[in-house]
């Protein structure tokens, strides 16, 4: 057979369009999927029992269950508590929630292998938990957890083409659209997942970048 | 506040501290009744008491798993105690009423491994928690850092990462960092157990003047001629128990208790006849 990537060239920039799309979800995902996994990771150590076990109990569903079902309870199942999101804020409260919960694991594994002993000097230095927490642990689990948090972002951008379930006009969901026009269905794709690797590259390199750099410094 | 009177010398405050402090009604600086710890089935200290005297100085010796450090752990709230108490300037610190804060006010505690933060510059392990703890603005907790740094004679170092310092230095830095919180009292848990040979003596050259300055002070040690020198009181442990304690020269040249003379005789026949080698390290580095 014969690849022809004239007839989807007049669609390329529908596809750089849904890769932009593709891109805001995937940062904004980040983000707050980071953000809220750096709290559940947190408190997965807390010394508070009920607490540990209610964020364990959170990172267990989260993590055993398929992001495609989750993205579906939100944009599907919580209508009917009369709930109506925007396919886009579903999309990206659903990739958050599912990213905390690997950024979670990824932060209680980064904040245990830090020394016994910083807890101790922070402690006899006067330092609450929470300061120590702050000043203290997180900023060197952090950096122990910078390669595996990097593998999570390349993930989430390679799983946010999930969204074009939600009939969010990201990358995936474009290919699909510029097929069915063109019937190159090779082609498309084959763009389509050049598009991914860029990303996902580009991610990588910036990543490996800051980590470098924090270890310098 | 001491801690804002403190300028150059960080020692001569802590004792103007503990007149000023209102809490002071005797001399007594720790005392320890009672105190029993055990670690699941494996009991540690067995009906402790003590007391140290303010501005005394006590070297504790003893074998490995003699609970010496648990002692020490207990004193410095690491460690829950199972009964007993412990006062520390007469007021009770083993519960749960006292913040960190105000334990770190009382006791500085210094580690065998160090434990200095890795991700903070020699100076900011000593600003940071003065500045977050007592309050005081970068620009004093700096200038306090500074002197203090200069007393351990490490002044040119304040930029350097800890990894960048050997393993006497990061100790020399610790102490700094403890005496940045202008505590009452020190205690040193093996402070040279896990230097190299060489480096030893000048992390003791450091607690001695410390002891030159009438800081009140437990030492658990295995640097036998040290604790010789320095303390006023020696103390032998073994097996949870405080054994057998009084005056150095007693405690080395005469000990009464048997436990304390085969420990005796055992390290003089490790060490050679005269106690002598300062810099000998001790039999244990565990957990190094």
């Amino acid at each position: 057979m014969e690849l022809d990537f004239t007839a989807i060239a007049p669609y390329l920039h529908m596809l750089l369009t849904g890769a932009k799309i593709t891109v805001q979800a995937s940062v904004l995902s980040v983000l707050f999927g980071s953000f809220l996994g750096i709290i559940v990771g947190a408190l997965r150590v807390v010394p508070i029992a009920p607490v540990r076990s209610i964020a364990a109990g959170y990172i267990y569903i989260i993590r055993g269950t398929p992001l495609l079902i989750q993205l579906f309870l939100i944009y599907f199942g919580l209508p009917s508590l009369g709930l109506n999101l925007p396919a886009f804020i579903a999309g990206i409260i659903g990739l958050s929630i599912n990213s905390s919960g690997y950024v979670g694991e990824i932060v209680r594994g980064g904040i245990e292998a830090v020394p016994k002993g910083q807890w101790e000097a922070s402690k006899v230095l006067g330092l609450s938990y929470l300061k120590t927490m702050r000043f203290i642990i997180l900023p060197q689990a952090i950096r122990n957890m910078l390669p595996a948090i990097g593998n999570e972002f390349v993930t989430l951008i390679k799983e946010s083409s999930l969204l074009s379930t939600l009939a969010i006009t990201e990358l995936t969901m474009v290919g699909q659209q510029v097929r069915s026009v063109t019937y190159a269905s090779f082609e498309t794709f084959i763009v389509v997942g050049i598009i991914y690797l860029v990303l996902t590259s580009v991610t990588s390199l910036f990543l490996r970048f800051i980590e470098r750099k924090w270890n310098v410094s | 506040m001491s801690q804002f009177q403190q300028e150059v010398t960080g020692l001569e405050i802590s004792v103007e501290g503990n007149t000023s402090d209102s809490s002071v009604s005797h001399q007594s600086a720790i005392d320890v009744k009672g105190l029993y710890k055990s670690f699941g089935r494996l009991s540690v200290l067995e009906d402790i008491s003590l007391s140290v005297k303010e501005g005394e100085v006590v070297s504790v010796i003893g074998p490995s798993g003699s609970g010496k450090s648990t002692l020490a752990r207990c004193i410095c709230r690491l460690e829950r105690i199972d009964s007993g108490e412990i006062y520390l300037y007469g007021q009770r610190t083993d519960g749960q009423k006292h913040s960190n804060s105000d334990i770190a006010r009382l006791v500085g505690m210094i580690f065998q491994q160090f434990n200095l933060f890795p991700h903070l510059s020699v100076l900011d392990n000593l600003t940071l928690s003065p500045m977050r703890i007592l309050g005081l603005s970068r620009e004093e907790a700096q200038e306090n850092a500074m002197a203090l740094l200069k007393r351990v004679g490490l002044e040119e170092k304040q930029n350097a990462r800890p990894n960048q310092l050997s393993g006497g230095q990061c100790q020399r830095v610790a102490i700094a960092r403890a005496l940045a919180m202008s505590p009452k009292i020190m205690l040193f848990d093996e402070p040279t157990s896990a230097l190299d040979p060489e480096l030893v003596g000048e992390v003791l050259e450091v607690i001695a003047g410390l002891v030159d300055s009438g800081m009140t002070m437990m030492i658990i040690t295995h640097e036998m001629m040290f604790a010789k020198e320095v303390s006023d009181r020696v103390l032998f442990m073994a097996d949870g128990n405080i054994v057998e304690q009084g005056h150095p020269k007693k405690i080395f040249t005469s000990p009464e208790v048997p436990r304390t003379q085969i420990f005796l005789q055992r390290l003089l026949a490790h060490f050679g006849k005269e106690l002598t080698e300062g810099e000998k390290r001790g039999e244990c580095s565990h957990g190094a």
